[in-house]
Parts: C-alpha cells; structure tokens; sequence
C-alpha cells in the first residue's frame, strides 16, 4: 500500500474533530479534499500517525451571504465555488480565479480551506483572499477557541500559517466589495492547470472623478507565500489610472516588491518580467471593470 | 479494509476491476479517473473507505465489447487510442463533461483533457474523436 499506516477518524462534527485532534497533539492531521496531503502520504513525505477525515461535516460546507460579506465553509469544494452563481455576482475575482486551480478532476475534491492552510505559494487561493483582504475564520480548543485572522496575517513563511496544531480553518469571509470597484487575475502556467511561474490578483476601487482610491494587488508564485504588491499600490493610489501610471505601478511591483525565487521552471529574472507584464494587464482589466462597475 | 487502502487499489486488486489504470499515483496523470457521486475525481488520491456510501462508476459500466459507449465507438473509429493506457481515465473524464457540454467548442476539449496525459497517441485524434461524437444526442 502506498500511504504508511495511520489510525483514521472520521467525525460527524466539528466538535467532535476538534475533541479528536486535541487528544493527538501534533501527531495528528486533518484531512480535507486530500489533493496535496494524499499525493504526499503516497510519497511517504507525510506520514501522519492520525488521520481525521473532515468530510462528513456537513456544517463546514456551503456559500452564503452574511451581513459582513460572502462565507465560505471551509470543505466547499473547489469545484462548488467556481460554478456558484453569488460568487459570480458577488467575488468576481475569486470566480475569475478557479478555473486556474489544477484540473476540474482535482477540483471536485479539492476544498478552499484545504488550499489555504495547505499555504503553497504558488497557490491561486491564498493570493486571491489577500487581494479581496478576505478574513479566515479558525477554531481550536480553548483558551484561544474562536479567531479571525486576515489573510495578511495567515501566511507566515513557506508552506506556514499561523494556525496552530490542533486548530481547523472552518470559513473565510469575503467582505461586499466597495461601490466602483473591479478586479482582475491573470497567470503565466507552462500547460493549462499547472501551478503557475507567475501570477497577479488585483481588486481596485476608483473615486468619482475615476482616480485610483485603494488598490489591492497580490503576487503568486513570487515569494515564500503570497505577496501583497504595498510599493506598487502605493504609486498607483491617489493617480488617474492613466497606461503610463498603471505601467510605471508595475515595474515598481516587478522591482521593488519583490524577491522571487530561481528554479528549474523560472528564473529570478523572467519571474519579474511576469510580474510587471501580469500586474499592467491585470489593473488595465480591473480599472475598466471598475469605471464601469 | 485497511484505511490506508486507496480507491484506485481496492478496484483494481480487491474488486478485480482492473480497467482503472495507475500511473503516477500522485494526481499528475488522471489514468485513474473514475466517477464519485457522477463527477470525475482522481481514484489515487481518495482513501477507499472515504468512497463508503458513495456511489463510483468505472469504465467497466461504461459500454461493453458487444455495446460500446457512442464515446467509445468514436474513439475506436477516429483512432484515438495507440496503448490504450490512458484512456479509460479519459473517457471516465470526458463523460460528464460532455454532460455539462453537449457541443463544446476544441479549446474546451483540449482544456477538458488536460488533467490527463497520453504518451503515445498524441491528443490530436482524441481531439478529434469528441468532435465526432458531439454534439451529444439526447438521452446518452
Ligand atoms: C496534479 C495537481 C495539480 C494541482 N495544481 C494546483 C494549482 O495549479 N493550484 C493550486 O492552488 N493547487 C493545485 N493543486 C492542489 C489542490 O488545489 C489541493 O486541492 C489543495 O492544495 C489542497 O486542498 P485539499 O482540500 O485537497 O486539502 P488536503 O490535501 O486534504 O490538505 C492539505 C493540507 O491542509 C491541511 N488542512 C486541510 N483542511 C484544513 C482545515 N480546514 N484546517 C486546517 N488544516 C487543514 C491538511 O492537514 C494538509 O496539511 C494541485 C493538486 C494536484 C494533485
Ligand atoms: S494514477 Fe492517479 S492521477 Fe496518475
Ligand atoms: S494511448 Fe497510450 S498513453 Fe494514451
């Protein structure tokens, strides 16, 4: 069998997963839509002595509309978000985003909350929840129980969050975007569903006089986690999103914001030429989006 | 059963189906696609007793010698099978996206296979078998 020997829980609650991880400690780990844990349990670079299966909890799945913004349940699987219609109303840039993620075969099973804690930098979801400076929702046993975490905060270092052993991600809230606003994603991908060398989440909101108010622009694939694009916002924010504004906020992204990594897939140098070339296309599409919006 | 027992594992060598191939078993070469509950999942990367209550479909119900799937006769007529090793992940993925997409244009076909590689036919006559096989009459 390819996967080492674990003992398997599978709870009906999130009280009960939560009593159940609390019991193990470290040795234990949650499994979601098992995208990223599987593949590495059957290299055996995972081998988690507990296994405790979250999909039979039904309360952690499911898309609605709240008075702070959009839920999303943890176990929503990937392939739910991207056919919902009120995502589509109502997180443009997060429906825009899905189809980028793997495979539909891998989103089927493949859940939001899975992707976020999983915390991959080349990962679509977490830079999109940076962009829409979404807030996640997490539970553990006490004294700390319930917190909510900004995405800016979640992402510590590579493949690290700030959840703490024995604490589940249970939502993430995408708070209603602001009255003229647009946003735009764009990624460089060697084949269609491959994890990207490159890639930009943008949501930006214009005054009345059309100049840029906020912009939010959030970098994949670039760094050891996503990255929010500060330098770059800053030199766009308070301008009229003229092409030589928009193209000057992104070789400021390319140069200044950040410091990507060098691979077998990209060099350090061809990542920043996705980035400034990815970051103009992405607030040219996002500015229009929100003059008309 | 074992819980560390996969899926693609107890249809191959406990249930004998052994029409649901392995190749990577990492979720990279979707040769072992199956269906769980109607939709195209990785059979490699889902425990067997996660299926427990759900329903799995596999190529075995798809069409037999006698009485092929209309898809699978469009693969034997377009030739778009060499080995062969592929593609019962191919058409277990292609069968609900076909539902979903009774006339798909050839950039949602070549989108659509993309989670799956094959090694010696070449895409260009699978391409060309779904356009036979489309659009999908009523009632498939
Ligand atoms: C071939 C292939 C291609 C892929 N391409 C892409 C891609 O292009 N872009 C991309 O973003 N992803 C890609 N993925 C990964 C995919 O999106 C996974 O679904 C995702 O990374 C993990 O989600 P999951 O639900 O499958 O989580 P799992 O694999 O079950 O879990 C991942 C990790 O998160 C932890 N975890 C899961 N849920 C929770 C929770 N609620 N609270 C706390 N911890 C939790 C688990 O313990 C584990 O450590 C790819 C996967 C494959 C196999
Ligand atoms: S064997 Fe499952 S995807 Fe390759
Ligand atoms: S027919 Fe041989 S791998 Fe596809």
């Amino acid at each position: 069998m390819k996967p080492a020997p674990f003992a398997y829980h599978r709870p009906e609650t999130l009280d009960e997963a939560l009593a159940v991880l609390a019991a193990h400690g470290g040795e234990a780990k949650p499994l979601a839509g098992g995208q990223s844990l599987i593949p590495a349990m059957n290299f055996r670079l995972a081998r988690p002595a507990v296994l405790v299966d979250l999909n039979r909890i039904t309360e952690l799945s499911g898309i609605r509309q709240g008075g702070d913004g959009l839920h999303i349940g943890a176990m929503t699987r990937q392939r739910a978000v991207e056919r919902d219609p009120i995502v589509a109303r109502d997180a443009p840039l997060l429906a825009e985003a899905m189809p980028f993620i793997a495979h539909p075969q891998i989103r089927n099973r493949g859940t939001v909350g899975g992707s976020l804690a999983h915390a991959d930098p080349a990962a679509e979801l977490p830079a999109v929840m940076l962009a829409l400076d979404a807030k996640l929702q997490v539970r553990g046993p006490a004294p700390r129980g319930v917190r909510s975490i900004p995405a800016g905060e979640f992402y510590t270092g590579l493949f690290e969050t700030a959840l703490a052993p024995g604490e589940l991600l249970v939502d993430v809230t995408v708070p209603r975007a602001a009255p003229r606003s647009g946003s735009a994603f764009a990624e460089v991908a060697r084949r269609h569903g491959d994890y990207a060398l490159a890639g930009v989440a943008v949501r930006v909101t214009v005054d009345d006089a059309g100049r840029c108010r906020e912009a939010r622009i959030a970098l994949l694939s670039v760094g050891d986690g996503p990255v929010l694009a500060r330098k770059a916002a800053k030199a766009i924010t308070g301008e009229s999103p003229t092409p030589e504004a928009i193209r000057e906020a992104a070789d400021v992204a390319a140069a200044k914001d950040i410091d990507p990594p060098g691979d077998i897939h990209a060099s350090p140098a061809y990542r920043r030429q996705l980035v400034a070339v990815l970051v103009r296309r992405t607030l040219e599409r996002a500015f229009e989006r929100a003059r008309n919006g | 059963m074992e819980p560390r027992l996969l899926l693609s594992d107890f249809l191959r060598q406990d249930l004998g189906l052994t029409g649901t191939h392995v190749g990577c078993e990492h979720g990279v070469c979707g040769a072992c696609t199956v269906l769980l509950d109607g939709e195209a999942v990785r059979s490699c990367l889902i425990l067997a007793v996660q299926a427990d209550g759900h329903e799995v479909a596999t190529v075995e119900g798809l069409g037999s010698v006698e009485d092929l799937h209309p898809l699978q006769a469009a693969f034997r007529q377009a030739h778009a099978l060499q080995c062969g090793f592929c593609t019962p992940g191919i058409l277990m993925t292609l069968v609900p996206f076909l539902d979903e997409h009774p006339n798909p244009a050839e950039s949602e076909i070549r989108e659509a296979l993309s989670g799956n590689l094959c090694r010696c036919t070449g895409y260009q006559n699978i391409v060309d078998a779904v356009k036979l096989s489309t659009p999908v009459p009523a009632g498939w």
